[in-house]
């Protein structure tokens, strides 16, 4: 039988993350395969929405990735998303929505390295916690 | 169409149930969730709610779902393949609603039937048998008798049940769809009661006169300020409409990717305020007041002019339901009252 | 007690000092109902007792009542709350109504101005009773799995009618999110996804902002219980950001400022 290979989503600010993402494949760095990467601006324009949109596309796991605090291209965007993250962390939880598989990274533009160590460890604990289901079967309930 | 009367013994609603279930059919009934009574999936009488007025939510359901499914399609480069729904609709009988809910379907029938004959909602009402309960009790928000109903009324059921002092069930078999259902069971229905149904039913009184309604309506329909007084409690939520049996305004909804997708339909609402909003930005009813209006002339003038139906049965779901209180059968007769 | 509020009403209707008095009347059976008075004699039928739950504050801002003219409102604690966090959302401008308060007995409240309000709530018990705290309890000793299947057959039960919404006083958008089909961002049908996509977005947008007035829960046909989810987040964003809505007329909005030494353990 196939291994199960999680399909992540990862949600990443262009100045920090990407460019760091950057860096691990100009390092010739290896890491998991498994990542989508959306590109955005600045993590504060990630609406806490698109991490629910990822997972009625099929993802398995999402990945969030910005700017250190304090180095925010646009100089606060990573504050305000920071708060909105632990506030939708705990909703996620109290619903009854996956939080494990949703991780959360500041991963600047020279941390090719950590982007790499961050993305396998990642895509490990999602191929352990295995397919979505129990939200894949959820996305076509209710329509006659 | 032959009216039979049989007595069915309370006791034997289980078998029945059982042969209905049996027999492919689904089972919607009456269950109490939460504190509201609302229409599910049932295999046994047991689980069927118990004293209730009227339940919170209608059985439109069954024929008009929250959601469903109208045609699928693909995209192939420049093609769009449509695909055939996949689902059957199931055969399906509504148990213990009242017969203002029974007398709902013709409504909605004749909206789906109208100029374009809806073919997937008249596969629904072909497959769906309604099995009503007569009301032993009534309140002050029901009016069915106002509007060509009553509590033991067997219009738009196929059995209607009347329940008799001993507990056990008066059965009307009215319909050809009733007898094929008592025919699953024939054993379980006997002879007639000699006891009245008209004994064991509420008292509902007739609260106006649908003509004179229908004519000071007309007299109404520029009078802005009554319309204003009387929606100005009104919150702009969809929960009248959604309640209601003989509502049917509905929303399409394409949901797909770059594959393909679905196009579904939902209910709506014509008190919400985008509801008339055009692509252009124009809204002929911008205003709540305006909305209001047209949701009591829609029911109690448009419809029965077009299509020869008034748009309610009575059932005062509305008026129980709504947050603000806006309480239909009052606003009548404020309209009644008026010259 | 009722003699004193339609007192003051009528003294506000007839000095002309406002156009409508927005309060409770009798309403079907034992309910109450919001009653809109513009002539004195109307508020004669002015009642407040125990039927009177709805938080009348989100009449302030319906276009209907603004047309109007300016408003005096019967205000219990919720409805100042929510008057005052519309204030801080500059919804309603001080002067530009008059709040009749009513304490939880009845008795009137003099509350000239937004800091009569926040002296008043100051002093108020905020906190969930013990019963809503069980409530919340209870779900949060579940498992996580526990957790997803009480809430699937809650959101099951959601016909998407947005009575919630329309009863909140918070939800004044004139344009609601689910109305953008451009892209359709929030599924407008009643299925599953689109049930938890609303109601994830409604106490999302509402987290630090609601003021607990349970007019949500209480509006819903089909029984959800609604105000877990507001109570869970504001018990949230007061934890970590030290904040409450509806206290004052100039607080913050808690998810709209920052702090640089904001704590959480769950960031890489």
């Amino acid at each position: 039988m196939a291994e199960f290979e999680p399909k992540i989503v990862a949600f990443v600010c262009n100045w920090c993350t990407y460019a760091g993402a950057d860096l691990t494949g100009t390092s010739r760095i290896k890491y998991a395969p498994n990542v989508r990467m959306i590109r955005l601006p600045c993590t504060g324009r990630i609406d806490f929405m698109l991490l629910l949109k990822a997972f009625d596309q099929g993802a398995d796991g999402i990945i969030v990735s910005g700017c250190h605090p304090g180095d925010c291209h646009y100089t606060a965007g990573n504050f305000h998303a920071r708060r909105r993250w632990i506030i939708f962390r705990q909703l996620l939880d109290f619903i009854g929505i996956d939080a494990r598989r949703i991780h959360f990274a500041w991963i600047s533009a020279a941390e090719g390295a950590k982007f790499a160590q961050f993305v396998n460890s990642v895509t490990a604990e999602i191929k352990k916690l295995g397919p979505y289901q129990s939200y894949q079967k959820a996305i076509g309930a209710g329509i006659e | 169409m032959s009216l039979d009367i049989k007595l069915l013994k309370k006791e034997s609603l289980e078998q029945w149930f059982g042969k209905i279930s049996a027999s492919g059919r689904r089972i919607l009934a009456p269950v109490e969730r939460g504190g509201k009574v609302l229409f599910e999936e049932v295999s046994s009488p047991a689980e069927m709610a118990g004293d209730y007025i009227q339940t919170t939510l209608s059985a439109k359901s069954a024929v008009f779902p929250r959601c469903e499914e109208l045609f699928g399609y693909a995209l192939e480069g420049k093609e769009v393949k449509l695909e055939e729904r996949k689902k059957e609709p199931q055969p399906t009988v509504v148990f213990g609603c009242r017969p203002c809910d029974a007398a709902s379907f013709a409504i909605l029938n004749s909206v789906f039937s109208w100029d374009c004959p809806d073919e997937l909602f008249k596969q629904r009402l072909d497959k769906t048998a309604v099995v009503s309960i007569s009301c032993k009790k009534s309140d002050q928000y029901c009016f069915c008798a106002s509007v060509g109903g009553g509590p033991g009324d067997t219009k738009g059921s196929d059995v209607l049940l009347t329940e008799l002092g001993s507990g056990d069930y008066l059965a009307e078999v009215i319909t050809d769809k009733g007898k094929k259902l008592v025919a699953l069971a024939p054993e379980l229905f006997g002879a007639a009661p000699a006891e009245d149904k008209a004994k064991n039913l509420a008292k509902v009184p007739k609260e106006f006169d649908l003509k004179a309604l229908s004519e000071k309506l007309g007299r109404l329909f520029d009078n802005n300020e009554f319309w204003l007084e009387q929606s100005l409690g009104c919150l702009g939520c969809g929960a009248c409409a959604f309640a209601c049996p003989a509502c049917v305004c509905f929303d399409l909804q394409d949901e797909g990717n770059k594959k393909g997708g679905r196009r579904l339909r939902c209910w709506d609402s014509c008190g919400f305020a985008l509801f008339t909003l055009h692509a252009s930005g124009h809204n002929p009813r911008p205003a709540q007041s305006q909305r209001w209006r047209q949701r009591v002339m829609h029911k109690f003038g448009y419809l029965p002019d077009r299509l020869n139906y008034l748009g309610c049965v009575g059932c005062g779901r509305c008026s129980r339901l709504c947050p603000a209180d806006m309480n239909l059968l009052e606003h009548l007769k404020e309209i009644m009252n008026r010259d | 007690m009722m003699d004193e509020l339609r007192k003051k009403a009528k003294e506000l209707l007839l000095a002309g000092a406002v156009k409508v008095v927005i309060g409770y009347g009798k309403g079907s059976g034992k309910k109450a109902r919001p009653l809109f008075a513009r002539r004195p004699e109307q508020a004669d039928k002015l009642i407040f007792d125990g039927s009177c739950q709805q938080n009348l504050a989100v009449y302030l801002t319906k276009p209907e009542l603004k047309a109007l003219g300016r408003p005096a409102i019967v205000a219990a604690l919720p409805a100042m709350r929510a008057i005052l966090q519309l204030a801080m959302e500059n919804q309603v401008a001080e002067g530009l109504l008059v709040v009749i308060g009513l304490s939880p007995e009845g008795k009137l409240i003099e509350l000239p101005d937004f800091k009569a309000m926040e002296d008043y709530l100051a002093g108020a018990a905020l906190e969930l009773t013990a019963e809503q705290k069980a409530k919340l309890e209870k779900i949060e000793k579940m498992s996580p799995e526990e957790r997803r299947q009480y809430w699937q057959d809650q959101f099951a039960k959601c016909i998407k009618c947005y009575a919630c919404r329309a009863a909140c006083p918070m939800c004044y958008c004139a344009s609601c999110l689910v109305e953008c089909n451009q892209p359709q961002w929030v599924p407008a049908p009643s299925h599953a996804i689109g049930n938890l996509q609303w109601h994830v977005i409604r106490a999302m947008h509402l987290a630090g902002r609601c003021v607990d007035c349970g007019d949500c829960e209480r509006a819903c046909p089909a029984g959800i219980p609604l105000s877990l989810l507001n109570q869970k987040l504001a018990a949230e964003v007061f934890k970590n950001f030290k904040a409450r809505a509806g206290l004052s007329a100039k607080q913050e909005y808690a998810l709209g400022v920052f702090k640089p030494e904001d704590k959480e353990n769950f960031i890489k």
